[in-house]
């Protein structure tokens, strides 16, 4: 089942690599991370000038058409790279919103400006108490006349700080868990009444809680049907997990094989540590763990581009396999590069976090275990 | 799990608890009391223990111990964890204080002793080398004689709270000639000696706790020098015995199990399919507690019958660390989304933080632990020791 990729998209693979060998070290990203901004406006228009963030769009609106497998490489040599800039959030999650739900009209309006690298956006989906249920919602959209008034409070929206618009799920009908009745609605960040309290992520990026007390939002920047946003979500979600599951395969494809580098060159007892066999065998667990995450990621992302119809248990028992050997592998690197492995100045710890918040990302191992436990 | 206790045993535990509860100062009590204290405040325990002659309860008597039985040792060693107290510092208590008054001379007892116990002098452990690992006894530090100083040289790593210390407890080199352990020397070094500078290393929680310490031609008065010279493994490795049976940390696995279960019970509702999964986590932990907890008390009852309880240190290391571990890990999933955020060190008020006051430290303390499985000789190492000298491997 291993995927054959097509010459564009080996060129496209080897294009990225190149870019951010060459642009996007980890010093840089260091500096990145510890900037006041937290993001880099000149590596996302090199992002950009690349066609990174055209590629797995609609070529009807600026994109160039490649779609989920396009997303699977980007994400994944990002992961390698640890690259912050709100890809994820622009192009994957606003990108696919607008693309499969939204109007004519928003898409000719939205998605050419996220494709030319003009506009970034998150979305805001999350709640206090909501933990990973997407359909629990005490937000409200209250109709008055050819607007709408959102009123309520989203949590964690990772990108929040950088964006100029957001995607913010309310309730337009019935109560905090009920399925039906949840709309979506395109938000411009600067909106009056929309209140953001920003912070820092455990992963280095920026997210924000977010209070809205009657922010007004034009009835035409409702997003797909009015209180069908729960079957747009999830889709949305899928897709998502394909994405960060490939990111997680990115990151530990580096853990191991910066760790099999180290236990072949560290001496310790006078003998290279790859020597013994307690750690032979445990970097071979974490061979097997990445091995079967590429082929479950590969798999997962074949069947989104191939429109198939249970990708969504797919995608829950992908995200749950996935991040339990992610966290594996990233908990054994830092065990196996000692106290090297818990310094700051080392990637190691940085990968391990960036993997601990990809497992909170759109519901934990757990979550996604019983979740697809519970599928049909 | 309780020891059955004497009456007179009972008397002290209600003693210690009342003692606790009336004195504990109520400034220690920070969300993350290892990385959000001032030198001041970290002592303020410290000092008022020392008052009251309970700061160094495994010292006998004559060095200033409060002369306890091995039962009493273990109820004040609950007590204080079930109460969340802040341990004093263990370098200077636990390690280097024995050391002295076991091996040092009667000049040195004299003159570290009273201030390992008043808090007065903040001592460091260096030990560990960039290179060596779990494998202490390649020490490449140098000390070569000159006159009636040693003059070292050398690089000590993962050190921590250097950046407090006033005395640095040394494993150095003083026989390039001999093999491994055999050349090894242990010296007590004066952190403000000229050529001995303190670079802090920031761990992947984000906060300061360990540093780099640079020996350039540092000259230390042979006068320091423990015991004899080149028979420093022998100090060293009766001091690391005493850091590894400290390692149970049944007190605090409870404490923060505990706060675990409160914490589910509020963030994860009953029609949660993931609440059975963290149930039975959760069950599980308390289970690895419990039997570590029966086995610590059945080696306390096997020393108190003069029983040598051999490698049982590394059994401790192993589960201890593996189960505080697994709980940090738990309470940083039961967070939830919130478990995005993390604490910019250092610590302060102004700062924002999301969500409920109890998830504030979990992405931190999830990733401090991580240390517990590396440092104190890696837990493969204790595993390796148990191989050997238990099962005769």
């Amino acid at each position: 089942m291993d995927i054959e990729f097509s010459d564009e998209q080996v060129q496209l693979r080897n294009s990225i690599q190149r870019l951010l060998q060459d642009k996007y070290g980890f010093d840089e990203r260091t500096r990145i991370v510890r900037s006041d901004q937290g993001w880099s406006r000149k590596h996302w228009d090199s992002f950009a000038e690349l066609g990174l963030l055209a590629a797995p769009l609609s070529e009807d609106f600026g994109g160039l058409g490649e779609g989920p497998l396009a997303t699977m490489i980007i994400m994944q040599e990002f992961g390698r790279n640890l690259v912050v800039e709100p890809f994820f959030e622009t192009v994957v999650l606003a990108g696919g919103l607008l693309e499969h739900a939204g109007s004519n009209a928003q898409r000719q309006a939205f998605l050419p400006e996220i494709a030319a690298g003009n506009a970034t956006w998150a979305l805001a989906w999350a709640e206090a108490g909501s933990r990973y249920d997407l359909n629990s919602i005490a937000t409200t959209a209250r109709r008055s006349g050819d607007e709408y008034l959102l009123s309520g409070a989203k949590a964690a929206v990772i990108g929040a700080p950088w964006a100029n618009n957001l995607i913010v799920s309310a309730r337009t009908a019935g109560d905090r868990r009920d399925s039906g009745g949840v709309s979506l609605f395109i938000v411009d960040r600067q909106s009056a009444g929309l209140h953001l309290q920003s912070f820092k992520t455990i992963d280095g990026r920026r997210a924000a809680e977010i209070v809205l007390r009657d922010v007004r939002v034009p009835s035409d920047q409702l997003l797909g049907p009015e209180g069908e946003g729960l079957d747009i979500l999830e889709a949305c979600r899928d897709r998502a997990i394909a994405a960060l599951c490939a990111e997680a395969v990115g990151a530990m494809t580096e853990l191991n094989s910066a760790t099999l580098k180290y236990s072949k060159t560290r001496k310790q007892f006078g003998v290279q540590l790859g020597t013994f066999q307690v750690l032979q065998h445990r970097m071979v667990d974490m061979f097997i763990a990445l091995e079967e995450s590429i082929s479950l990621a590969q798999h997962l992302n074949l069947s989104l581009a191939a429109g198939e119809p249970h990708s969504s248990k797919l995608a829950s028992g992908t995200k749950s396999k996935v991040g339990e050997a992610a966290r594996f592998i990233a908990e054994q690197s830092v065990q196996l590069h000692g106290g090297m492995g818990m310094s700051d100045e080392l990637n190691v710890g940085h990968y391990f976090k960036r993997i601990a918040a990809i497992n909170i990302q759109f519901g934990d191992p757990t979550h996604h275990l019983m979740r697809y436990a519970r599928m049909n | 799990m309780e020891l059955k206790l004497s009456k007179q045993d009972e008397g002290f535990r209600d003693e210690v608890r009342a003692f606790i509860a009336d004195y504990y100062p109520p400034e220690m009590r920070v969300p993350n009391p290892e990385t959000d204290l001032t030198k001041e405040q970290s002592l303020l325990w410290h000092r008022i223990l020392y008052k009251k002659g309970w700061i160094a309860p495994l010292w006998p008597k004559e060095y200033g111990g409060p002369g306890w039985s091995i039962t009493q040792r273990f109820i004040w060693e609950q007590e204080t964890s079930r109460a969340g107290t802040l341990p004093p510092l263990a370098f200077g208590v636990t390690m280097v204080g024995p050391v002295i008054y076991t091996y040092g001379n009667d000049r040195q007892k004299k003159r570290f002793l009273p201030g390992i116990l008043s808090g007065d002098d903040w001592w460091c452990q260096g030990y560990s080398e960039p290179g060596s690992g779990s494998d202490l006894a390649s020490v490449r530090t140098k000390a070569v004689r000159d006159g009636d100083h040693y003059v070292v040289n050398g690089h000590k790593t993962w050190t921590t709270l250097a950046q407090h210390a006033d005395w640095i407890f040394c494993l150095v080199r003083t026989d390039p000639a001999a093999k491994a352990q055999a050349g090894i020397s242990f010296l007590l070094i004066d952190m403000k000696t000229p050529g001995l500078t303190v670079r802090p290393i920031i761990t992947i929680d984000g906060s300061h706790e360990i540093n780099d310490v640079f020996l350039e031609d540092v000259r230390v008065p042979a006068e320091n020098l423990i015991g004899e010279e080149n028979k420093g493994w022998t100090y060293a490795k009766f001091l690391l015995g005493n850091e590894r049976t400290s390692m149970a940390g049944i007190g605090r696995s409870t404490r923060y199990l505990n706060r675990l279960k409160k914490i589910v019970s509020a963030e994860i509702g009953e029609d949660d399919a993931a609440l059975d999964e963290f149930v039975k986590d959760i069950a599980r932990v308390e289970l690895d507690v419990l039997a570590l907890e029966a086995t610590e008390l059945r080696v306390i009852a096997q020393m108190s019958r003069g029983i040598n309880p051999g490698p049982a240190a590394s059994l401790f290391k192993i589960r201890g660390t593996e189960i505080f571990q697994r709980i940090t890990d738990l309470t940083h999933r039961a967070i939830g989304t919130y478990g995005l955020a993390i604490r910019e060190h250092p610590a302060s008020d102004n700062m924002f933080m999301p969500g409920p006051e109890y998830g504030h430290t979990a992405s931190e303390k999830y990733l401090n632990a991580r240390k517990l499985s590396i440092y104190g000789g890696s837990n493969e190492i204790q595993r390796n020791i148990i191989a050997k000298a238990v099962l005769g491997l």
